[in-house]
């Protein structure tokens, strides 16, 4: 398989295009080492293999050992109590950690076989590809337009394109109908359910391969919430989502995959958080491996 | 163990009357204190405008528009005084916003906590530096080092050193102000950006920059009442002494609002010309409360108008 190939969502399944003149931004990960991986990789779909994932912040051991893969077009849960980890796990798919300082990702996360964590490899190039979508709506001051419009101005997309990618990016984040009048007013006069509507259209416009969402619908109500979740599972055959939630029935509902993560304290209180278990959603919920699985999602802890 | 309340009666209850009146005096000392500062203020616009007054109502309308500002000579032309303090106002506000920003950008964005905790301090430290001991920097450093290489027939006085020196007066005042502002957009605005692949100085430009405007409005505001408003390092650099012919150039001398009024203010040993010449100092000064006074309302309107909900 051409190794370059690998760097790009593949052709024949990436979504419909918003925009057909515009390929996407060429990607400048370093190539040899993809040629290294390439003879390992297996033909399945898988987008992400990581490898003994260690987070510290400062001195502090934040995540100790992660070893998952994540596969292309499905809903990947992670879920586990407060301070297991898993936010911090999400934010090493796109190197978000890099923004938070004294932050430090040991081992490997590959992405299509290329491995995110090498010097080469930058960061804005990585987060072109693996969008985000926050725990709260965090819309730009700015016009419900400009706030979809951002990503593609910066990749490049020319402004003659620009109205479509923008009613095309809402259309798929079910909001165009309740926006499209009102395109050019202030993206905070938006209610919050659809503030995170907005900022999902908003990652989903330039074309990610992957969408990232943190604890998505934590700040919305079980209505809006509801309307998130009717999403994610439209959005799944475009892309690959991973969704960190704290609500275990979100996870049974939405997602194809749930990793369980949770948390020691060592003897000077400093927690840590490991992942227990990993297994498709069905059965983490029905018959869980590990007795302290079982103990979170049966609500006796946590 | 528990207190005695069997024959509690109101004596116990009731505070000695020592008590009372201490604590009546002291708020009497307290409002006077605040009164106190009520009270000069009152009695510095009153003299201001007073004398203003006796200005305006005294002095032919004519002497307004002349050639110049000699008030010893009845000569007083506003536009002179006006168009210098503008001209180096301006001047400075080209200095200190461009460096000013920037610096508040490198401090909020890109310093990391260790610099920033260092830098800040220090730059607010250069806000401290004499006003008088910038205008001897100007006519010592600016103009005879670095001006003059540029421009062969710049006068030793001129209003270009003194608008260099006074933005350099400006800068961490902006830059402390800016920061300020930058620092208040919230983390969230700028993980959004960088998740959407944007770079560090795209966030800052297009992100950070638009959502801080408010404060950096009031920034340039402030900047722009101090710098209009800066006396000794103008009345140095720029040589307005008592007297000066209206001119455009920036390498001429010329006197300012505030160097007009440093002038009357230090009298002179020579025979009065005009018994105007004094009263013209307080209609400057109430000339130039007036005009910072509108850029700080002017300012209010457009900081409310800008202002954020993030």
């Amino acid at each position: 398989m051409n190794p370059e190939k690998a760097l790009m969502t593949d052709e024949s399944d990436a979504p419909e295009m918003l925009v057909p003149s515009e390929p996407h931004p060429q990607t400048r990960i370093d190539v040899s080492a993809v040629a290294a991986m390439a003879g390992q990789r297996a033909a399945t779909e898988t987008v992400f293999e990581c490898g003994d994932i260690n987070v510290y912040y400062g001195d502090f051991l934040a995540l100790r050992d992660v070893t998952l893969d994540i596969a292309a077009h499905e809903v990947t849960a992670f879920i586990g109590p407060s301070g297991c980890g898993k936010t911090t796990f999400l934010r090493c798919f796109n190197r978000m950690n890099d923004l938070i300082e004294g932050a430090r990702v040991d081992g490997a996360i590959h992405y299509h076989g290329v491995n995110l964590y090498q010097d080469e490899v930058d960061p804005v190039e990585v987060r072109r590809r693996v969008g985000m979508v926050f725990q709260k709506p965090n819309p730009f001051p700015k016009s419900i337009y400009d706030n979809i419009a951002y990503g593609p101005r910066l990749a490049g997309v020319k402004r003659s394109a620009l109205d479509d990618v923008v009613e095309g990016s809402l259309t798929r984040a079910a909001l165009w109908d309740e926006v499209k009048d009102r395109l050019k007013t202030s993206a905070y006069g938006l209610s919050g359910g659809q503030q995170q509507r907005l900022c999902i259209a908003r990652a989903i416009a330039v074309q990610p391969d992957v969408v990232l969402m943190d604890e998505p619908c934590s700040a919305l109500d079980p209505i809006a919430t509801g309307r998130i979740e009717e999403l994610i599972a439209e959005l799944k055959t475009e892309y690959t989502i991973i969704i960190v939630t704290h609500n275990m029935q979100q996870a049974a509902r939405i997602s194809d995959m749930t990793a369980f993560f949770s948390v020691q304290a060592n003897e000077r209180g400093h927690r840590t958080g490991e992942l227990v278990e990993y297994a498709p959603t069905s059965l983490i919920f029905t018959n869980p491996d590990d007795p302290r699985t079982e103990a979170y999602i049966t609500g006796r802890v946590g | 163990m528990p207190q005695d309340t069997s024959d509690l009666s109101v004596a116990d209850l009731r505070t000695s009357a020592r008590r009372r009146a201490w604590s009546a005096g002291a708020r009497w000392a307290f409002a006077l204190a605040a009164l106190a500062t009520v009270l000069v203020s009152a009695l510095i616009i009153w003299t201001v405008a007073s004398g203003a007054w006796t200005f305006i109502s005294q002095v032919a309308w004519g002497s307004l528009t002349e050639i110049g500002w000699f008030p010893r000579r009845g000569l007083f032309d506003l536009s002179t005084l006006l168009v210098n303090s503008v001209q180096i106002a301006v001047i400075a506000m080209l200095v200190a916003v461009p460096s000013g920003f920037g610096a508040a950008i490198y401090l909020s964005e890109y310093a990391h906590p260790g610099v920033r905790k260092v830098m800040k301090p220090t730059l607010e430290l250069l806000a401290s530096v004499p006003s008088v001991v910038l205008g001897v920097f100007a006519i010592s450093f600016i103009t005879p080092s670095i001006l003059s290489n540029f421009f062969s027939e710049i006068n030793f006085f001129n209003k270009l050193a003194a608008g260099i020196a006074v933005g350099l007066l400006v800068i961490p005042l902006i830059a402390s102000i800016a920061e300020d502002a930058l620092r208040a957009v919230p983390v969230a605005l700028r993980e959004a950006s960088s998740g959407l692949g944007a770079r560090k100085v795209t966030t800052s430009v297009r992100v950070v920059l638009p959502a801080a405007m408010s404060g950096l409005m009031a920034a340039v505001i402030v900047g722009f009442s101090r710098a209009i408003g800066e006396t000794m390092v103008v009345t140095i650099a720029s040589g307005g002494g008592d007297t000066s012919l209206f001119n455009l150039s920036l390498f001429e001398s010329g006197g300012t609002l505030t160097s007009a009024m440093a002038a009357l203010g230090l009298g002179t040993d020579q025979v009065a010309g005009s018994t105007l010449a004094f009263q013209s100092l307080y209609f400057l000064g109430a000339l130039l409360f007036a005009i910072t006074l509108v850029l700080n309302m002017a300012g209010d309107v457009i900081v409310r108008r800008l202002q954020n909900r993030y």
